[in-house]
């Protein structure tokens, strides 16, 4: 029997972790099906960039307790790279700089590497230039800003697109934003969106993390949980996020102590 | 016989070969004198504390090749950068060799030291330039201006650029057990003149090797001289470098060292700063590993106002590599509006590799701004996280992030070919397969 078929993208199960022996993630239950769009919100220290480094395979998170899967594949004894190579994806709130390596020869190592752990050659040269190409022109990312050295003196938009570009170029089954929205203008936040829109299908998913309800008003989400103090404290229809909205975040910290 | 001692009786025997009575061995007369006094620098001197010379001086190299060889160039192509077309200054166990070389006396002089300080036409620069900014004092400088015979000689006029860069090799064979060599250049770039250098020390066979170099720089108003050190020596080989600077009104010197090989490397590089809105710049890329080791001492003597240097040493060292960087800025009480940038970063990739950086700021003056940083740490794990969640293996990853390290020093080299071969150097070096070209 095809396990897959029934699995879905991403299952976590009552997940606890820690850094620096500080726990953050508290007990962490979370479905994401194929084809959808989840949010994340909650308030600053609430854990919700941990839950994304954890689902990432950042090393220094130490899971103490229960399970994360990919498409029914567990997930925790598996490295950055080989969680990337499966199809997830994380862009960054904070990308960090690489001089010398430009966008262009970053993104041929990553895809290439990725080709290469699945037993696969490199893409061809023209095949990669197409595909940056394309891809390039759904961020609308033009020409000069590829052959720039990977986020070196980038805005904080060209940052988020860049991100959102390497997504398309990758093509994840599973994507999670985190706080793509930060440090955007309306514009940027308007292209970005449109190309995460673009990258929706019925066949990956998207978590997205954020702060505010405004990229949510782009990227409308099919989910939004409410994470709190490492758990998650309330699910619900993308009119939850515009609840938050209007009444911050005091009455969901006040009804968990309740 | 120590190598001192040695030293000093070849001295009586390389006297037999010169003009006794040209002032210029008046100048090596005194200069071995100081050698004699001082000797050999010892590890209880501060600016030798973490670099010793004594195994070195057990070893009985030959002073004076017996013989002379002759090399097919094919063999030894691949150590010139032979993309571009240059001016090649070649020398075979210290002899210069004819048949590879490619001077030129075409509007500039580039040609040989032997000949310089040998033939009248050359006496009146020689006079005004040899061993001018060269230490008098320092006991290793001392000894190769006593023995200063032979090495490369450029001399730029007013407003000449020459038609092509110079590269400066010195080939050791391993015709002898071990040889010791004293190569003496002199670079002169006259007032708005240009000239672009590339020297190597290139030992062919694993029999020990010693070079003491000296080469004097002098850039008038207005001239830019680029000087490129590549250092990828066997670990057989050892090279003290002495290098000493002197610039008048805005003159740009930029020294740009690549460390990747040999035993034992001592660059001392030594600035100063003889004029207005001068332009200093020290840029060095060191990855080692084994047991080698690169010692970098740097000067910049800020001696007038309005004048700027920038310091930008990037190390990288793995197994028991050793590495040093010491930084001394002065900056006189006349030099106001003094603008000293000086930055050494190291990344230690084992548990073995030990660095050692200090900066030595000695500021007189009120109004300037100095700026200094000296780090020594492992990757960036954020980076390392960044990379590998892209699919980028843990290996790769590291590689790639040394690389984009110490690639930055490279912007500022002006020869694109000479860029792609570190670049290239640096890759191989890191183990980087990054699938593309560099």
């Amino acid at each position: 029997m095809d396990n897959k078929a029934y699995s879905n993208m991403l299952q976590i199960n009552d997940l606890h972790a820690s850094v620096e022996g500080k726990k953050i993630l508290k007990g962490i239950n979370l479905e994401v099906k194929a084809g959808e769009v989840h949010a994340i919100m909650g308030p600053n220290g609430s854990g919700k960039s941990t839950l994304a480094s954890v689902i990432a395979g950042k090393e220094e998170f130490e899971v103490k307790k229960g399970s994360l899967a990919l498409e029914g594949e567990d997930l925790e004894d598996l490295s950055p790279e080989e969680r990337a190579h499966m199809g997830v994806f994380l862009s960054f709130q904070y990308p960090v700089e690489i001089p010398g390596v430009s966008v262009t020869n970053f993104m041929k190592t990553a895809i290439n590497e990725s080709r290469k752990a699945k037993g696969l050659e490199d893409m061809p040269a023209n095949q990669m230039l197409k595909l940056i190409r394309e891809k390039s022109e759904l961020l609308e990312i033009d020409r000069k800003f590829l052959s720039r050295s990977l986020n070196e003196g980038f805005s904080g938009g060209e940052k988020k697109r860049n991100e959102i570009f390497q997504m398309a170029m990758l093509e994840p089954k599973l994507a999670i934003l985190d706080e793509t929205d930060s440090g955007l203008d309306i514009d940027a936040l308007r292209i970005v969106a449109n190309g995460v829109n673009k990258l929706r299908g019925k066949d990956n998913a998207i978590i997205v993390i954020t702060h505010y309800q405004r990229l949510l008003e782009y990227i409308v989400p099919d989910f939004v949980h409410v994470l709190h103090d490492g758990k998650i404290v309330k699910s619900g229809s993308k009119n939850l996020a515009l609840e938050l909205e209007e009444k911050g975040y005091d009455w969901l910290k006040q009804e968990t102590v309740v | 016989m120590d190598l001192k001692d040695k030293l000093l009786s070849s001295f009586l025997a390389f006297e037999n070969n010169v003009d006794l009575n040209s002032p210029v061995h008046d100048v090596r007369s005194e200069a071995i004198k100081n050698f004699e006094t001082k000797g050999f620098p010892s590890k209880k001197e501060e600016a030798w504390k973490y670099t010793s010379l004594n195994n070195l001086q057990k070893i009985d190299f030959s002073v004076f090749p017996k013989q002379e060889t002759v090399l097919d160039y094919k063999e030894i192509k691949k150590y010139f950068l032979h993309e571009i077309d240059t001016y090649k200054i070649v020398f075979v166990d210290g002899v210069y060799s004819s048949y590879l070389s490619e001077t030129t006396h075409d509007g500039v002089d580039v040609c040989l030291m032997s000949a310089a300080l040998t033939k009248p036409q050359y006496r009146q620069v020689i006079d005004v330039y040899f061993n001018k900014v060269a230490s008098k004092d320092e006991s290793l400088t001392t000894l190769n201006t006593a023995f200063s015979r032979e090495g490369a000689f450029i001399y730029i006029p007013k407003n000449k650029v020459p038609k092509k860069p110079i590269q400066i090799l010195h080939l050791a064979t391993g015709n002898e057990a071990a040889l010791m060599l004293q190569p003496r250049n002199l670079v002169i770039a006259e007032e708005n003149a240009e000239v672009q250098v590339i020297e190597r020390h290139q030992s062919l066979t694993g029999n020990e090797v010693l070079t003491n170099s000296v080469t004097e720089i002098f850039a008038a108003q207005d001239a830019i001289v680029d000087y490129y050190k590549v250092q990828n020596d066997l670990d057989t080989a050892s090279l003290i470098d002495n290098t000493y600077i002197a610039q008048k009104d805005r003159s740009v010197v930029r020294v740009h060292t690549f460390s990747f090989g040999g035993k034992l490397t001592r660059n001392n590089l030594n600035y100063y700063q003889n004029g207005e809105r001068i332009d200093s710049t020290l840029k060095g890329v060191t990855i080692l590993g084994d047991k080698q080791h690169v010692d970098h001492h740097t000067l910049v003597h800020h001696a007038q106002p309005n004048c700027e240097s920038h310091q930008d040493y990037k190390g990288v060292f793995g197994d028991r590599s050793t590495g040093v960087f010491n930084g001394k800025i002065i900056v006189d009480k006349i030099a106001q509006k003094t603008n000293a940038f000086q930055q050494n970063n190291n990344v230690i990739i084992s548990d073995k590799a030990t660095v050692n950086t200090k900066p030595q700021l000695e500021i007189f003056a009120d109004d300037v701004k100095c700026s200094h940083g000296c780090t020594i740490g492992q990757l960036d794990e954020d980076a390392m996280f960044y990379l590998q969640s892209r699919g980028i293996p843990k290996k790769e990853a590291r590689a790639l992030l040394m690389y984009a390290f110490a690639n930055n020093v490279l912007e500022s080299v002006r020869i694109p070919e000479l860029k792609a071969r570190i670049n290239a150097l640096i890759a191989k070096k890191l183990g980087v397969r990054v699938g593309f070209e560099l």
